[in-house]
């Protein structure tokens, strides 16, 4: 498109306006708005000392690719550790979660209490703030001394912390998807002889996780940027290679490069996100005329 | 003739509410029975009972000889020989008809994939449905969705039947060919229990009518006899509603 690299804000929303009207309408508007924030950003009376110590290229360069003379890590190549954390983590999560929120379904007393676990696994530690969690992890688990479990590497505590704290939030999503299948398919499945078992597989959990997949990535949105918060256990991953950067060089630019690379990240799942929420829109309305 | 369901003294609550209070009833292998009465009588609960998805208060119940109420029975075992259409289809919207029909054959009998789908589209064709095999649910019109239902019943060979007002929920032009199905069914002999508020459908097709009221079976005789001379008070006055409602 002919628009100006500043307006691309404003792209996705203009596009999806039909006409070329709006269209108009809104880029000339996004031009604007973006214009007058720049305008008045960079008539600020400290905005040289900003753009020196925040948006330095050479600094930013720098900082990316890291100064491995001077025993600076980059931060792109720290960044991919967030990457790696993330997706094992966001595998572990998806199964783990699954796992609880079935077994809060489990019925009869025989399972009062696995399903008493499961509740207070995802009471206790949806109430538990993550950085201590990861603390706890980081450092409690090695102190315990057991073997194979305390021998692992910060990584692992930092990405087994993050796996316990997720796996609580999105094991309730599950849940609300679980329940929101109405018992009525239960009932038809059962009285065709399905177990319960069978029920559940091949007719709610189907049915349940469809529901629940545009909350599901938007946890897993959060989750890209709290593997940041992995950090505070020594781990070399972006926001601390950028800190590493800063806190030797007395520039912020590691801090905005490292940010940019969360944004391009995220920007993807979100996107991903809305655009499935506006499908299962469009179907529910396609459903509702027939 | 052997006996298809037997029931004994069934009561069943929810809550404080006593929906059944002591029912009897019989019904043999290749009898039709028809239950009538009118809206919160116990004719769905009846239904569900039997097919175990109720859990009952006292009372037994016999299926083909077993009894079913036996707390060590295989409650997953009884639900598989007794088939049950609901009112509402209750088809799993996320499955083709074809997949619908033959998901419990494959998971439950552990039918090969050919077999559940050779058995499968021959019902389905029996049911003129043969054009919908790979449609989903909410593509079909509520005759053609309850009609895949009352197939997908009968995919598992159930020895009896349950059907629960299956045409309550249908536009009155699509009745007729739901109905044109169950009376199919049973003219081949297919041993059925159903509810329904179509008076003039049970005249014709069931073996016997049972007049449930508050929880009881009131009255239960051949359809000749209880639609044209029926005993009790509480039934002429049930019949004349539904004459005055145009619904015989």
């Amino acid at each position: 498109m002919a628009e100006p690299p500043d307006a691309l804000a404003g792209h996705g929303r203009g596009s999806r306006l039909l006409g070329s009207r709006p269209f108009l309408v809104s880029t000339v508007s996004t031009v604007v708005f973006l214009s007058v924030v720049t305008v008045i950003v960079v008539t600020s009376p400290g905005w040289p000392a900003v753009r020196e110590s925040f948006f330095d290229p050479t600094a930013m360069k720098e900082a990316f690719f890291g100064v491995p003379e001077e025993g600076l890590p980059g931060v792109g190549q720290a960044f991919l550790l967030n990457v790696r954390i993330f997706v094992v983590a966001e595998i572990l999560i998806l199964v783990l979660a699954l796992v609880v929120a079935v077994i809060r379904q489990l019925p009869g007393p025989v399972f009062f209490p696995l399903r008493l676990m499961a509740t207070v696994y995802t009471d206790v530690v949806r109430g538990i703030p993550l950085i201590l969690l990861i603390y706890l992890f980081g450092f409690g688990l090695p102190a315990l001394g057991i073997l194979g479990l305390s021998s692992q590497s910060e990584i692992v505590y930092g990405a087994a912390a993050l796996v316990i704290s997720y796996s609580a939030y999105v094991a309730e999503v599950y849940r609300a998807g679980i329940e929101s299948v109405h018992p009525s398919q239960g009932a038809a499945a059962r009285s065709l002889g399905l177990s319960r078992w069978q029920s559940m597989r091949h007719v709610v959990l189907p049915q349940a996780i469809r529901r629940v997949i545009p909350p599901l990535l938007n946890d897993f949105v959060s989750l890209q940027k709290d593997t940041a918060l992995v950090s505070v256990l020594g781990i070399t991953e972006a926001a601390r290679a950028a800190q590493i950067y800063s806190a030797h060089t007395f520039n912020y630019s590691s801090f905005v490069v490292a940010a940019f690379l969360f944004i391009l990240m995220t920007i993807p799942l979100a996107r991903l996100t809305d655009w499935l929420i506006e499908r299962a829109r469009r179907r529910r309305q396609a459903g509702g005329v027939m | 003739m052997t006996e298809a369901v037997r029931i004994e003294g069934l009561h069943k609550s929810f809550g404080e509410t006593e929906v059944l209070r002591g029912i009897d009833l019989t019904v043999e292998d290749h009898e039709v029975v028809c239950l009538i009465g009118a809206s919160g009588s116990g004719k769905s609960t009846l239904l569900r009972c039997i097919d175990l998805l109720e859990p009952i208060d006292a009372g037994r119940i016999w299926v083909e000889g077993i009894e079913t109420t036996d707390p060590d029975v295989d409650e997953n075992g009884v639900r598989r020989r007794i088939g049950i259409v609901f009112q509402a289809f209750n088809l799993f919207p996320h499955m083709s008809v074809l997949r619908n029909v033959t998901l419990a054959p494959r998971e439950v009998l552990r039918m090969r994939d050919g077999e559940a789908e050779a058995r499968g589209r021959a019902l389905l064709e029996r049911f003129g449905l043969a054009d919908k095999c790979e449609d989903y649910p909410d593509r079909l019109s509520g005759g053609q969705q309850q009609r895949v239902a009352i197939v997908r019943a009968l995919a598992m060979e159930p020895d009896v039947l349950l059907l629960d007002e299956v045409t309550s929920a249908l536009d009155p032009v699509l009745v007729a060919e739901v109905l044109d199905a169950v009376r199919d069914l049973a003219e081949q002999g297919m041993t059925m229990v159903i509810a329904t508020h179509e008076m003039g459908f049970a005249r014709d097709v069931a073996n016997r009518v049972a007049f449930l009221h508050d929880g009881r079976i009131v009255e239960d005789a051949r359809p000749a006899r209880i639609f044209s001379n029926p005993e009790h008070a509480e039934t002429r006055r049930f019949l004349d509603r539904v004459i005055a409602a145009g619904r015989m």
